[in-house]
């Protein structure tokens, strides 16, 4: 297991991802029915930043993570790991990718194989990728420690012997075994009671620190996405609605929809409740969405150009860009509030 | 004041197996007058469903050894017959779930289910049931209600079957309305429009609520008062303003320290250090003092007495000052 070094400097991103699509057909749907789970999603994550991704369930967050790891195998679209082009001739292999990009998943349970000690199951990464017996399981020893679980304790465990948050502790254990340089984080402590999620929030901050990892935070908790971000992208129905730093998002969000989200976050101040709903309905369904915008059905400011033309994104490549794929964004677009907003 | 709708005192219950007994519940007292939404807040654990569910005795009654009152409109729920316990159920009081999909059942129409549990409760005809179901779904705003009478719960959205569920449960008029999570799976967008609508509901039709709930947020939204479960025990309960503004207990402090909400970004969360007690093994003294960065030598061998510190507030905690209450 060689060591995994820096190779394209630190100016270049760690992971470029561009126009990503994913669409399944639906089974037993009507003919040609195709749920459009991901739809041409484009972004870049730099070194050592933490990128939030948020959205409601069925945008394709979860959809969009597998694609990065071709564990699930995209429709199209192209990945860039460190200036290396994934799965072509002249770049790197996706073996070698995961071996640099590790998965955390939501499900803390499901994810540890249930008849094997945790320690082995840490152990067993970086034994496939070469290690020694003797060595993985020095290796798993350490990294228990360095997640806060003594590993004479808990070493020996079997996952259901653990509580929730200590068996996701050892998720990012055995992520951490075989010394990634990005961690991909799925929900991974939306499962968590409110006072285990905050240690495991405080872990994966001081590991960041401590190893140099980038993080690609996924969740639906807009909180939680603030306090762990540097940057943020909203999804809705599998296409990227607004991109930019954490806190012009959460200041001055661009996209109806991010606001809208924003709006509908509990106030923690009975005498200051919400009087009515910023959205009314659910999401649509993303078999078939509307067309042009995707969220023109929800939208309050939504025209016609919003259901002939689909909004583009903009400069997604750009770090410190704030861009939002809308209408009233685009003077250009016709839409009649997009010179009042600008 | 008005004679409470709920009337519950020295709670306990136990599932007892062949290897050990859980002590899920452990002497919770608490009343809920008529027109109060009082929300249960605790982590996963602590026992609150448990004494939701206790309240409509839904316990499978081979495993759960239930002891205390419960009285709900004055009747003693834990000495109902197999009769009165159905009359009680859908009745005078009725429940609310997290998972939409498996409280309904896949094989009826959304329709044909409240209509039986209107004929069921209230008798009558088929088509006089149809016809309040229709009123009930668009009551919950649910949009061409006359078409979705006729849909398979798999045909609606998350949303509009948590409606559809809501529908049901206010088929019958209850005066009592437990609520278990019933926002919990939503998403956020829509977890705010179910809100309102129950806050909206349950101050029209003026029912007593208990809403279960592990989301300090959503309490801030819906509840009167708190009540703060932690293994298997209340140990602070208030007006809702007043615990969020000025939390008592050290854990109910920590929980609020925990909750990310806008903390500063630069800094670790204060979180709660260790888990919540093992329930077969709870140490005898109060179940948070292991955890407790305040625990002294007086929290190790008993249980905390409430304290009254000042009206409508409780907390069981020795660093509260020990007024007695004349409002108790």
């Amino acid at each position: 297991m060689e060591n995994l070094s820096d190779r394209g400097g630190p100016a270049q991103p760690l992971l470029i991802a561009k126009d990503l699509r994913k669409h399944f057909k639906v089974k037993g749907g009507a003919p040609g029915a195709t749920v459009r789970a991901v739809d041409g999603v484009s972004f870049t994550i730099h070194k050592g930043e933490t990128l939030g991704i948020v959205g409601e369930s069925g945008c394709g967050k979860s959809t969009l993570a597998r694609l990065l790891l071709h564990l699930i195998e995209p429709d199209s679209g192209e990945l860039v790991f460190d200036g290396d082009p994934v799965g072509e001739m002249r770049g790197i292999s996706v073996n070698a990718l995961r071996r640099q990009v590790q998965m955390v998943f939501q499900d803390s349970a499901s994810s540890l194989n249930p008849r094997m000690p945790v320690r082995d199951s840490i152990a067993f990464g970086p034994h496939v990728h070469g290690k020694t017996k003797a060595e993985s399981s020095r290796i798993a020893r350490d990294v228990l420690v360095k997640v806060g679980l003594k590993p004479d304790l808990f070493g020996p465990r079997y996952p259901h012997e653990l509580s929730g948050g200590q068996k996701q502790r050892v998720n990012i254990a055995r992520a951490l075994a075989i010394e990634p340089r990005m961690v991909i984080l799925d929900e991974a402590v939306s499962a968590l009671d409110k006072s285990v999620e905050a240690q495991v929030l405080n872990l994966l901050r001081a590991l960041k620190e401590n190893f140099n990892l980038t993080y690609l935070f996924i969740s639906h908790d807009l909180s939680v996405v603030r306090y762990i971000s540097d940057r943020v992208l909203v999804m809705y129905l599998g296409a990227v609605v607004e991109l930019g730093p954490v806190n012009e998002i959460f200041s001055r969000p661009k996209h109806p929809y991010t606001v809208a989200l924003l709006a509908s976050r509990p106030s923690m101040d009975p005498a200051n409740r919400i009087e009515e709903p910023p959205l009314t309905g659910d999401p649509p369904s993303p078999i078939d969405p509307p067309s042009g915008c995707r969220f023109r059905t929800r939208c309050q400011f939504a025209e016609t150009v919003c259901a002939e033309v689909q909004p583009v994104l903009g400069q997604w490549n750009d770090r410190d860009s704030h861009i939002a794929a809308c209408h009233m964004r685009d003077p250009a677009s016709g839409h009649s509030r997009a010179t009042e907003v600008n | 004041m008005s004679s409470p709708l709920v009337e519950v005192q020295d709670l306990n219950v136990r599932f007892v197996t062949r290897e050990s007994t859980a002590h899920a519940v452990n002497g919770v007292t608490f009343s809920v007058q008529p027109g109060e939404v009082l929300c249960i807040l605790g982590e996963s654990g602590s026992g609150k469903s448990v004494t939701l569910r206790a309240l409509m005795r839904l316990l499978p009654a081979n495993k759960a050894r239930i002891s205390g009152s419960i009285k709900v409109d004055g009747q003693d729920v834990l000495a109902l017959d197999a009769a009165g316990l159905s009359r009680l159920r859908g009745g005078l009081v009725s429940m609310i779930f997290q998972e939409p999909m498996t409280a309904l059942d896949p094989v009826y129409t959304i329709g044909d289910q409240i209509v039986e549990t209107i004929r069921r409760h209230k008798g009558g005809t088929k088509a006089a049931a149809r016809a309040r179901a229709l009123e009930l779904l668009e009551l919950v705003k649910i949009p061409s209600a006359a078409q979705r009478l006729d849909n398979y719960p798999h045909e609606l959205s998350g949303g509009l079957r948590q409606r559809a569920m809501i529908a049901m449960a206010l088929s019958c008029g209850p005066r009592l309305l437990l609520a278990d999570e019933p926002t919990t799976a939503l998403d956020a967008t829509v977890q705010i429009q179910v809100l309102i609508l129950l806050r909206k509901l349950q101050a029209d039709l003026g029912m007593g609520t208990i809403f279960v709930t592990h989301d300090l947020g959503v309490a801030s939204e819906i509840a009167d008062r708190i009540a703060v479960m932690y293994a298997g025990r209340i140990i602070e309960e208030g007006p809702v303003a007043d615990i969020l503004a000025n939390p008592l207990h050290p854990y109910t402090r920590g929980l609020m320290a925990s909750t990310v909400h806008g903390q500063s970004r630069d800094r670790d969360i204060d979180a709660i250090p260790g888990s919540p007690p093992d329930l077969r093994q709870l140490p005898p003294g109060c179940a948070f003092a292991p955890r407790c960065a305040q625990a002294s030598g007086d929290c190790l061998t008993a249980p905390p007495e409430p304290r009254y510190p000042a009206p409508g507030r409780m907390a069981r905690c020795v660093q509260v000052s020990a007024k007695t209450p004349e409002f108790a």
